[in-house]
């Protein structure tokens, strides 16, 4: 009965959220809806027992990388909305129809044909609550998933020095004269 | 197992009631503790710098912070005209309820060890001395103090002027910052109590000071923490966020009336509960010596000695130390707090590792001492490039 009313709120915020993120005209005003969709989320997993997931989702996605969606916004000055009449793919447009329908109706396809479990797989915390599942989600973490765990790492770490080169200015490119009376 | 045991044999309304009385409780003496804090700051402030201070409301100018709130609440509440209506309005109550909400796993009394488990009776029950105890425990902080971030940011950004944004990009790049090495020195903390609940890390320290996390951890971590801390409440050293001297107020520059008076409380909401949060995770929380008689009477006195004691040192910071500059806060924080709080947690990780599998001393510290060494070597090599390259950018620009 609870277990339901929680569901339901959580899954109503989420999904509120999630349409203020296209709707919202300013982007600030999106990315705050995005966080609202992230709560959302977190509230699930702590109705699902799985605590330390909710925490991450908050510390993580509400607290750092929503927070770098809006340090970008506003370091860029992009918080004003953007006229679409002058996006440069027209075609983009229909495009993106297109496959928001044909992902919808692939969804609702997966929905309707599968009735057994995916994978098969059981939960790795289980029942477990409080430390037993932050135990357990470690020990699976740096046992059965080690590699994939490791390599993910490795992947972030390629993704931020190669993000460091690109925003590097160039250094003595021929060709490239600093204009006159520009230069810091 | 975790978990308050109010709420081991289902939920009555007795429960709801304890529950609601607990809140009201921890909710009104954040309130009065900020009232006072704030004196607290003025007058003592005032003594470092031969001056009287408040003086004039109520006895030794008690009553100050009371008469300036209410005078809060009969302001004229200003918005600018570049605003946005809604974000701007939005702003200084994520500030606020973040504030209040971190306080609420603090675990405020209740005697630990020899026995007793840190429960109090109330009407027949029995529970903990603490609003919240989420099996997440000390997460919920980070949690918050990661959403405190939106406070600032959005004011900010919402007040459509220039220093308020300045301030509040200032103010988010330094919290995210110092929320890693805040992190990881809490971690040391979660490593060595085996626990994320704030009530198991308390009952981990119980039975004498030698356990204290501050000492066992080796003295380092709370360092770290208490400079993090620091930087993430925005106080003096660290509070380029809001420099008079060059952003007239920084985020809230364009706020009045009862919006601005519930981030100045926040804000000195943060700093009590911050303190709370030092005492809870390397000083034993409520332990101390029990003197005569009620037994759930004395711990709470500790507590509330201990946190007076972290007050007074965010004052006296505040009163002799100079404001960096944002390369020197940048500097400190990633490549000093960071690298050092890293190596401490390896080293704490290791040292629990070999007790727990009984490793040979010599082989694990004498690796350790050589994995630490090429560790040092490659970061310095690192440091010093990265210098070197700033140097001759500085040189040609």
């Amino acid at each position: 009965m609870v277990d339901t009313v929680v569901f339901i709120l959580a899954a109503a915020i989420c999904l509120t959220g999630a349409l203020g993120v296209i709707l919202a005209r300013n982007p600030v005003h999106s990315a705050l809806m995005l966080v609202m969709t992230l709560f959302g989320i977190a509230v699930q997993f702590v109705a699902l027992e799985a605590h330390f997931l909710a925490a991450v989702q908050v510390i993580v996605y509400a607290g750092a990388i929503v927070v770098l969606f809006l340090f970008v916004i506003m370091l860029l000055g992009v918080d004003r909305a953007q006229n679409l009449e002058l996006s440069v793919l027209p075609v983009q447009k229909w495009a993106a129809l297109v496959f928001a329908a044909g992902s919808l109706a692939i969804l609702a396809l997966l929905v309707m044909v599968v009735k057994e479990p995916v994978t098969g797989a059981e939960a790795i915390g289980g029942s477990a609550t409080g430390d037993e599942n932050v135990r357990l989600l470690a020990r699976s973490l740096f046992s059965d998933y080690v590699y994939a765990f490791e390599l993910t790492s490795l992947l972030l770490v390629i993704a931020v020095i190669g993000a460091v080169v690109l925003a590097r200015k160039p250094k003595n490119v021929v060709g490239v004269a600093p204009e006159p009376g520009n230069e810091a | 197992m975790t978990g308050d045991p109010l709420f081991i044999d289902g939920v009555d309304l007795v429960d709801i009631g304890i529950m609601a009385a607990k809140v009201l409780v921890a909710f009104t003496f954040l309130l009065v503790a900020t009232m006072f804090m704030v004196w607290f700051e003025r007058k003592l402030i005032s003594d470092m710098q031969n001056r009287i201070g408040p003086n004039v409301a109520g006895p030794w100018g008690l009553l100050q912070t009371f008469a300036d709130g209410v005078k809060f609440f009969f302001k004229e509440d200003l918005r600018p005209e570049n605003a946005d209506p809604l974000v701007f309005r939005l702003a200084p109550y994520i500030a606020a309820v973040t504030a209040f909400l971190s306080f609420a796993v603090v675990p405020i009394g209740g005697s630990f060890g020899s026995g007793s488990s840190g429960t109090v009776t109330i009407f027949g029950r029995e529970t903990y001395l603490q609003v919240a105890d989420p099996p997440i425990g000390i997460l919920l902080l980070l949690a918050m103090s990661s959403i405190a971030v939106y406070g600032v940011m959005l004011a900010g950004w919402a007040s459509g002027s220039k220093y308020p944004l300045i301030g509040s990009v200032r103010a988010s790049a330094q919290a995210i910052s110092y929320e890693a090495a805040l992190g990881m020195a809490t971690v040391v903390v979660v490593i060595l109590a085996g626990t994320l609940s704030t009530h198991g890390i308390v009952a981990a320290q119980a039975g004498g000071i030698t356990r204290w996390f501050v000492l066992s951890s080796g003295v380092v971590p709370f360092i770290v923490f208490l400079i993090a801390a620091t930087a993430e409440l925005n106080r003096p050293p660290f509070d380029l966020v809001e420099a008079e001297q060059e952003l007239v107020g920084g985020f809230h520059t364009e706020y009045s009336s009862i919006r601005f008076a519930l981030f100045f409380l926040a804000e000195f909401m943060n700093v009590i509960t911050m303190s709370a949060i030092m005492v809870t995770l390397f000083f034993g929380g409520p332990a101390g010596p029990i003197l005569f008689g009620m037994t759930w009477f004395w711990p709470t006195v500790w507590f509330l000695l201990k946190v007076l004691a972290f007050l007074f040192v965010f004052v006296w910071f505040r009163a002799t130390l100079p404001r960096l500059r944002y390369d020197q806060l940048m500097h400190l924080g990633w490549k000093l707090l960071i690298p050092l709080i890293l190596f401490w947690l390896m080293f704490i990780s290791l040292k629990e590792l070999r007790a727990a599998n009984d490793w040979n001393w010599i082989a694990t510290y004498g690796a350790a001492f050589i994995a630490l060494a090429i560790g040092t070597a490659l970061l310095l090599a690192g440091l010093r490039a990265g210098d070197r390259a700033f140097q001759d950018e500085l040189e040609e620009a």
